[in-house]
């Protein structure tokens, strides 16, 4: 379990054993399985990994907008720095009303999202202005002169010229790349804390992709907020990211800081994710690898390495028979592995 | 827009003339015409008629034409004088028997088209809302049940049932004291008890219809993503419900609103005939059978053209009502 | 270069996947199908309709012409089992009945005669018919011996036995709309199928045509139409003529659905591979583009049989379908169009029971195949 290790300062956003279940036709899926993170305050932190990990819900859970399907369990304790919390203790987000009006007041005001499909995201009957605006008249001004005002001013800071007519337009007449910008200013239109990003680039062209992300980034020093970036690029990691988590089958199997990860991956799956990533000025005659197998869905597992059945280093005897405990590998990284756990069970 | 609307009306004047000729040609299939019938009947009632008689009757009918003449005719008529013909049954100008009826064929048709929306379209969303609950399934059964009950027999049921409960089986739209009275208060709520069923047996299968495409509708939109955006923007769920999905999902419900008048204006006649109303159902229905060409034909003509011009409102309200065809015309 | 690509790889996944969980279409439907209860349990009790149509005059006591005016308008007979005395009897029976006149209202009333008893027995012999239209046969499922009469259902304004004449009338009933819909399937998919694939006038002119016909409404056309057939013909002309006017009314919907599959399906990476490797039209459409909506193609089918079961109801209530001395439900449900008629012998509505059993079955029929073909659903 990550210890109490003395932090400068609180995180911003803690979560403890954060599990999600949902009821199948054929069994309960595990599909977030005891997960821990924290968030600090200005810093970003990537959770990767493959689809139907379990990332967008874990991501989704902290502001409770998973469908009611989910049954949720565990803390989220949100400290946040602003009023009028600030002064006060920290607040578990999952404890509250998830219609309710204190979690409607941090949603959008304190933690905002952006989402993968930025078409999709916004609904084609109402214009751009109406949508960004929309968040603004909730948590900000009641004026709709003001809110208008603070509207064209984001859209201006996310790159968008022409913002008079550009606030009178429908999604569709933006480009892909346009209506994540829009996106992004409708996010950060209220100076959240954290902004969760879920595969913010994933629909869009490389070229595009570079700038999004580069458009995050410059707005995250401007605004100080914290990123939660969900995300299967590794490539995104590397250039955003302080932290990493590495998600598999509803774990977080691996995390540590951003270099670390990349320099000293620890567990099979973290390793095999970097194998099967292009490089430059790589060996061009090796071919990239990949996992082999793929995931198993998580309805009825029995306790064991999710991993197990790809795993190459897979100890048999060991790995299937239990669950796997966290180590610590020093201060900041630790894994989810036996290779490195001193409690093999019965052995 | 104004070019799409002018396009799809130049469009739908080639279209409404086939339906011309087909109508006429339609209404002479039976076999037999207006003066054999006549013949029939009066010889049932023991007069006697010669040959030469049932000639003559042509002649003054203009019956004796070829049919291609009596098309241009009749067509040539309707076009310049704006006369369509004259009913033999009613021994009146066509236009003079629609307009004695058509007051009151509006007036069931309007009322069993607010009907329909306002009863189906609250329903259409709760179901959607509270998908898999008691009200649903229950709601969505009762659809079913609308759906596959004929209506005429509805009207029966219904009929004996308020024959056994408030001891009037409802006939017709007015009793019988009100039937010739002048315009009242009482008149008028006479005929609102008298609507009641007409309104729910001709309405009963649009609003099944309508809670079944809603439904489909609110669902398909509550699992979209701009759902979920607006709730991380921390709007309430009830604004949610409103502004987005079931925004969205009146799109193509509005868009029913031009062919749904015409629908109900044709799926009355059954209702009517059974119920005994006095609108234009029956009548109609009655020419047809007694070779009253004129009247059957210009009937027939106008529930196609109905339903051309309700095809076009509707294809106008969806382009008008979808963002992404209403940006077009604005040029941009 | 890019699409070419992508075509490739879509061409190497099936092979790379021949795994037990990739199988046929129709199996993936089938299974996704049998989770749907409601459309199982309408397939069986369709079945048993259809069945009972089948075997109509061998199940039917009585045949169509067979009436006795001793009989009109007698209440359904209750099958017994205990006697007036309280004597269990191990088959079956019913007692005679007995009319008289109500005091009050000086109406004809039925009463069961306790003093004529008559067992229900199977396999009697009645009337002469021919087995499956086939084979001569005057063997009779169930009946009483005479002077007895068996009434399940009560009989009509003629004394003829409502239940003999619903099985009967369900021959007419529910064979109409699937010969009607059958027929207008073969028309949708050619015509459909032609506009869609070959584009250019033969599309404009067929679709200039489909919107005539569609201008016109259903209701009033099928009246009109109807109108027109002679009254006295033939039973087996009269069935033609109807089955026609239905198909010509319905086919359009198909041709339209059709049409639109072929179009969107016309421009799919694999069908314009086909295209460019030189494989002919036939089998492009045959190959390629059918199995592509021939599913959703059933369902629409399916799903535009109960209008058409409405519609002959409809037609032949108001006297402008099947006509005497044929019967169909519609025919039976002439009798029930009087409030009198239904408050004084309520059971001449029972064969609205059925029509409504009928539809509400093939709708469940058809949403159960429309969410096991839809693959885009849950």
């Amino acid at each position: 379990m990550t210890a109490e290790t003395v932090q400068p300062q609180q995180p911003l956003l803690r979560v403890q054993d954060l599990k999600i279940r949902i009821q199948m036709d054929n069994g309960v899926m595990n599909a977030v399985d005891g997960v821990d993170f924290e968030i600090r305050k200005g810093k970003t932190l990537g959770l990767v990994g493959e689809s139907g990990c379990g990332k967008s819900l874990t991501s989704r859970a902290l502001i409770g907008i998973n469908p009611k399907e989910c049954e949720t369990s565990g803390t989220i304790a949100y400290r946040s720095s602003q009023e009028p919390e600030a002064k006060g203790e920290a607040l578990d987000l999952l404890a509250l009303d998830p219609n309710g009006r204190k979690i409607r007041s941090i949603r959008g005001r304190k933690i905002a999202m952006i989402f993968q499909e930025p078409m999709t995201a916004f609904s084609p009957m109402y214009t751009i202005g109406n949508q960004i605006m929309e968040a603004i008249l909730i948590h900000r001004t009641k004026n709709k002169k003001e809110a208008k005002k603070l509207a064209l001013e984001m859209l201006g800071k996310v790159g968008i010229s022409d913002q008079e007519k550009r606030f009178d337009q429908y999604p569709h007449e933006f480009s892909g790349g346009m209506r994540q910008r829009a996106m992004i200013s409708m996010a950060l239109s209220c100076n959240p804390e954290l902004l969760i990003a879920d595969e913010p680039t994933t629909a869009l062209d490389v070229t595009i992709q570079a700038q999004v992300l580069e458009l995050m980034k410059r707005l995250q020093q401007e605004f100080g907020m914290a990123i939660l970036l969900v995300t299967h690029d590794l490539g995104i990691i590397a250039e955003m990211c302080d932290e990493v988590a590495v998600m598999y089958l509803g774990k977080i199997v691996e995390q540590a800081p951003m270099k670390e990860i990349f320099r000293n991956p620890k567990h099979p799956y973290t390793k095999g994710l970097l194998r099967s990533m292009p490089r430059l000025g790589g060996n061009k005659a090796k071919r990239l690898e990949s996992i082999e197998g793929s995931v198993p869905i998580p309805v009825n597992m029995p306790p064991m390495c999710g991993f197990y059945d790809r795993c190459k280093d897979r100890i048999e005897g060991v790995c299937n028979r239990q669950s796997v405990p966290a180590t610590q590998i020093s201060d900041t990284h630790t894994v989810r592995c036996f290779l490195y756990s001193d409690q093999k069970g019965g052995q | 827009m104004l070019q799409y609307t002018l396009k799809r009306i130049l469009l739908a004047i080639p279209v409404v003339f086939f339906i011309s000729v087909i109508v006429f040609y339609i209404i002479q299939l039976p076999p037999g015409d207006y003066v054999s019938n006549y013949a029939a009947e009066a010889s049932v009632a023991g007069e006697v008629f010669t040959q030469a008689d049932m000639d003559a009757m042509r002649a003054d009918l203009g019956l004796d034409r070829p049919v291609y003449e009596q098309y241009f005719i009749w067509i040539k008529d309707i076009v310049f004088y704006g006369d369509f013909g004259f009913s033999f049954n009613y021994n009146k100008p066509v236009l003079a028997v629609i307009e004695q009826y058509m007051g009151l064929t509006l007036t069931v048709s309007l009322v069993t088209m607010a009907f329909q929306y306002l009863v189906a379209i609250p329903i259409g969303i709760y179901c959607a809302v509270k998908q898999y609950s008691i009200g649903d399934y229950f709601f969505s059964g009762l659809s079913f049940l609308g759906m596959a009950t004929p209506h005429f027999l509805m009207a029966v049921i219904l009929m004996f049932l308020s024959y056994t409960w408030f001891g009037d089986p409802l006939l017709g739209l007015f009793s019988a004291e009100y039937v010739n009275a002048p315009w009242s208060m009482d008149k008028a709520i006479d005929l609102a008890k008298h609507m009641v069923i007409p309104v729910i047996v001709i309405g009963l299968s649009g609003t099944a219809d309508l809670i079944r495409v809603m439904r489909g509708q609110m669902l398909d939109e509550l699992n979209k993503p701009n759902v979920v955006t607006a709730r991380a923007k921390g709007l309430s769920e009830r604004k949610i419900l409103f502004k987005y999905p079931t925004r969205a999902a009146l799109n193509p419900i509005v868009s029913t609103f031009g062919w749904s008048l015409t629908s109900i204006f044709t799926g009355s006649t059954i209702t009517a005939i059974v119920l005994n109303l006095p609108i234009q159902g029956p009548v109609m229905f009655n020419a047809l059978l007694g070779q009253d060409m004129y009247l059957a034909g210009t009937w027939l003509l106008f529930m196609a053209l109905l339903t051309v011009l309700g095809t076009l409102i509707s294809d106008i309200l969806l382009a008008w009502l979808d963002p992404k065809i209403r940006t077009e015309f604005r040029g941009t | 270069m890019r699409r070419f690509g992508k075509r490739q790889a879509a061409a190497a996944e099936p092979a790379m996947d021949k795994d037990a969980n990739y199988s046929s279409q129709w199996r993936l439907i089938y299974v996704r199908f049998k989770k749907h209860k409601l459309a199982r349990i309408s397939l069986v009790v369709l079945a048993l309709l259809y069945a009972g149509a089948l075997f109509a005059q061998f199940l039917a006591p009585y045949g169509l012409e067979n009436y006795d005016s001793k009989y009109v308008n007698a209440p359904p007979m209750k099958l017994r089992f205990v006697d007036a005395e309280g004597k269990f009897h191990i088959q079956p029976f019913v007692y005679g009945l007995k009319s008289g006149r109500d005091p009050e209202t000086m109406r004809k009333v039925f009463t069961s005669d306790t003093e004529k008893k008559y067992s229900l027995q199977f396999f009697v012999k009645g009337e002469k018919y021919k087995f499956l239209g086939l084979v001569p046969s005057s063997t009779h499922l169930i009946g009483v011996k005479e002077p007895g009469r068996l009434f399940l259902l009560g009989t009509d304004a003629l004394g003829r036995d409502l239940f003999s004449r619903i099985l009967l009338g369900s021959q007419v009933s529910l064979s109409i709309p699937l010969v009607g819909v059958g027929i207008s399937f073969v028309l949708g998919l050619i015509i459909g199928g032609a506009s869609g694939y070959f584009g250019g006038w033969l599309d404009a002119v067929i679709q200039r045509v489909i919107e005539i016909i569609r201008s016109f409404p259903t209701l009033p056309l099928w009246m009109a139409l109807s109108a027109a057939i002679p009254p006295r013909i033939p039973v087996v002309r009269m069935y033609f003529y109807i089955v026609i006017i239905f198909a010509f009314i319905e086919w359009t919907g198909l041709a339209r659905v059709v049409r639109g599959k072929f179009i969107s399906l016309k421009n799919e990476d694999y069908v314009v591979a086909a295209k460019i490797a030189g494989v002919s039209d036939t089998k492009i459409i045959v190959k390629h583009l059918l199995p592509g909506f021939i599913s959703y193609l059933v369902v629409a089918t399916t799903l535009a049989i109960p209008g058409m079961i409405l519609a002959e109801t409809a037609m032949s209530f108001l006297g402008l379908g099947i006509r005497s001395p044929a019967t169909s439900w519609g025919v039976l449900l002439q009798e029930a169009q009087k409030i009198d008629n239904i408050a004084l012998y309520p059971w001449k509505i029972i064969p609205l029971g059925t029509v409504i059993l009928t539809v509400l079955t093939f709708n469940f029929l058809g949403d159960g195949l429309r969410d096991a073909a839809d693959p885009y659903k849950r």
